[in-house]
């Protein structure tokens, strides 16, 4: 092609112009912006008043506590003991090292239905922790709400472990070395130096392992005995509602999570901002 | 502010120097054993126990009876539907994740964020929601698209292809997420060299763009897939959950463990999970790939 054809035509900006861009918008507009729409039409149709009613009465309630508390606990349990396998996993080594780092991954690729099961089995009267568990504490946990919260801190391990590895690892040693060269005792070096470059991480981490547990249904509704104000969480209350033809309770339930889902997704967003202008502001000062 | 100011200024005594040494050295003694202690520890009993616990109860009466599972013909037809639901939603989802990446990856405009967080979606929707909006559109009852649907005749609630949309959804953005990252670090050198030899956007596409990004997008391919082999929220809600008919093998384990048909529950169970201990040592050799990969860059022109 000769040049002046080129500047002529001005050049490319992308490879492949307007039609990766069409087919992006279309298959996000169908896929997924047009039931999002949907669901969001529907729930303003139910009317102010109907819609706080069904939104705040006492079933479901009970299931904000059960979903969003034990959420909570498993998302911060599992940012302590992530924090420390990602720890193991970067600062360490040892043998079954690569074993550990492979089955971190193994919520994430478990159909949930399939962890729903081993979850049931393994904590069951009858299985490898479940009859220990009851003969010495006396303590049921499958069919039971303590059993939604094992199952909750399981499907949320990996995130906090994921989030936190990679700025682990970039963390410069030698900030640690100087600190302790300095004086400071390693205690000061890991919650003055360490920990506060991680905590962006670990935030990140917590936050999305909770928003996954607030929203995990496979594997808690196996191991749930699915009673309302026992151990009911609430999208397993949106499949009941839609069984009994409730499709209106069901769409108000529904519209509650999906705004608690965008709201999840802004606060991550911002937490992640905050990590990147914190290891800027470090990247600066050195 | 990398060191915090209250710490001990460089112009104290002399004498304090060594005590720092020691701890330098005792430190990685004890954390170096009980930290990897605590993770193993933590991650046998969470996730490698109930993993086991599901393998031991499938073989428990021997190899025989579990392959027996395999000729039961609603777990055959379990197998078979979940099979054709991914046939479609990876291939689909493939399509998209490659052409957002391509329009999206290496261009600065206003919004990209919102974009990326909007691809990002169907990770914190909860599958059940993602049923239910599904509902919301096509049941010929109460759908928005309810009187259409009726009227054209098509089956898309308690039929494949609500399975097919809800499978969709969940699974679309894994692709674009692998290949975005990637192509963002590619340069734009070689696809403007191929331009400036004459080479049409097609040509650009499968010989330059699509080779540089061929492992995230393999690797893409095995996150969609494994999570579009075990989907079970989403589908649960929109399927109808009929045995020999609608019902996915995510699906069947369920309704066979609320059954008490354990030794099915157990069989479609371990079928299930080996696609995903085979999806995680892909990914631990296309991992290996990558690394390979950077140390030698390709000199494949």
């Amino acid at each position: 092609m000769p040049l002046s054809a080129v500047l002529r035509r001005g050049l490319p900006a992308l490879p492949l112009p307007s039609w990766p861009w069409r087919i992006t918008w279309l298959y996000l507009g169908l896929i997924l912006l047009l039931p999002i729409g949907g669901l969001l039409l529907k729930a303003s149709n139910v009317g102010p008043a109907q819609f706080w009613e069904i939104a705040t009465s006492p079933v479901a309630l009970a299931t904000y506590r059960i979903s969003f508390g034990l959420a909570l606990f498993a998302g911060l349990l599992n940012g302590v003991f992530g924090l420390v396998i990602a720890w193991a996993l970067v600062r360490s080594s040892f043998p079954g090292q690569r074993l550990l780092d492979a089955l971190i991954d193994l919520p994430f690729a478990l159909p949930t239905a399939v962890a729903g099961l081993a979850l049931t089995a393994v904590y069951g009267s009858e299985g490898w922790l479940g009859a220990p568990l009851l003969k010495f504490f006396g303590l049921k946990v499958s069919y039971t709400w303590v059993g939604v919260g094992v199952a909750m801190v399981f499907i949320s391990l990996p995130f906090v472990v994921r989030a936190v590895e990679p700025v682990l690892r970039a963390l410069e040693r030698e900030q640690e070395e100087a600190a302790w060269s300095l004086g400071a005792s390693p205690s000061q070096t890991l919650f003055r130096v360490v920990l506060p470059q991680l905590m962006p991480a670990i935030l990140a981490g917590v936050a999305q392992g909770y928003s996954r547990a607030v929203g995990e249904y496979g594997s808690v509704v196996m191991i749930s005995s699915n009673v309302p104000f026992k151990d009911l969480i609430t999208p397993t209350l949106i499949v009941q509602k839609l069984e009994e033809y409730d499709v209106q309770g069901a769409t108000v339930i529904g519209a509650v999570m999906l705004l608690f889902s965008l709201l999840s997704l802004l606060v991550i967003n911002g937490i992640q901002f905050w990590g990147r202008q914190i290891s800027a502001d470090i990247n600066t000062a050195i | 502010m990398a060191l915090p100011s209250n710490l001990p200024s460089v112009h104290e005594p002399v004498p304090r120097t060594p005590t720092p040494r020691k701890n330098n050295a005792a430190r990685p003694h004890v954390a170096g054993l009980l930290i990897p202690l605590i993770a193993c520890v933590y991650v046998g009993v969470v996730i490698l126990l109930p993993a086991l616990e599901v393998v031991v109860g499938a073989f428990s009466e021997g190899i025989g009876p579990f392959l027996a599972n395999f000729s039961d013909p609603d777990l055959l037809s379990a197998l078979r539907l979940t099979l054709f639901v991914a046939m479609i939603a990876v291939p689909a989802n493939t399509i998209f994740g490659l052409a957002a990446a391509t329009a999206i990856a290496r261009r600065q405009f206003r919004g990209k964020a919102l974009l990326l967080t909007i691809i990002d979606l169907p990770f914190s929707i909860s599958p059940v929601v993602v049923g239910l909006m599904l509902v919301l559109l096509y049941s010929p009852t109460h759908g928005i698209f309810g009187s259409v649907v009726e009227s054209t005749g098509w089956k898309i609630l308690f039929s494949w292809p609500a399975i097919v949309l809800a499978t969709i959804i969940v699974t679309f953005p894994f692709m674009a997420r692998e290949v975005i990252p990637t192509l963002e670090e590619e340069g734009w050198d070689q696809e403007e060299a191929a331009r400036t030899l004459g080479a049409n956007n097609w040509q650009v596409f499968w010989k330059v763009t699509l080779p540089s990004v061929r492992w995230a997008a393999l690797y893409g391919l095995i996150l969609t897939t494994a999570r579009a082999l075990g989907e079970f929220g989403a589908v649960s809600v929109v399927s109808g959950n009929i045995a020999g008919l609608t019902q996915t093998l995510p699906l069947f384990v369920e309704d066979a463990y609320k059954q008490y048909h354990t030794q099915l529950a157990y069989g479609a169970a371990v079928t299930l999970g080996g696609v995903a201990i085979v999806s995680l040592l892909l990914k631990l050799l296309l991992e290996h790939l990558l690394e390979q990969d950077k140390k030698e860059p390709v000199s494949d022109n």
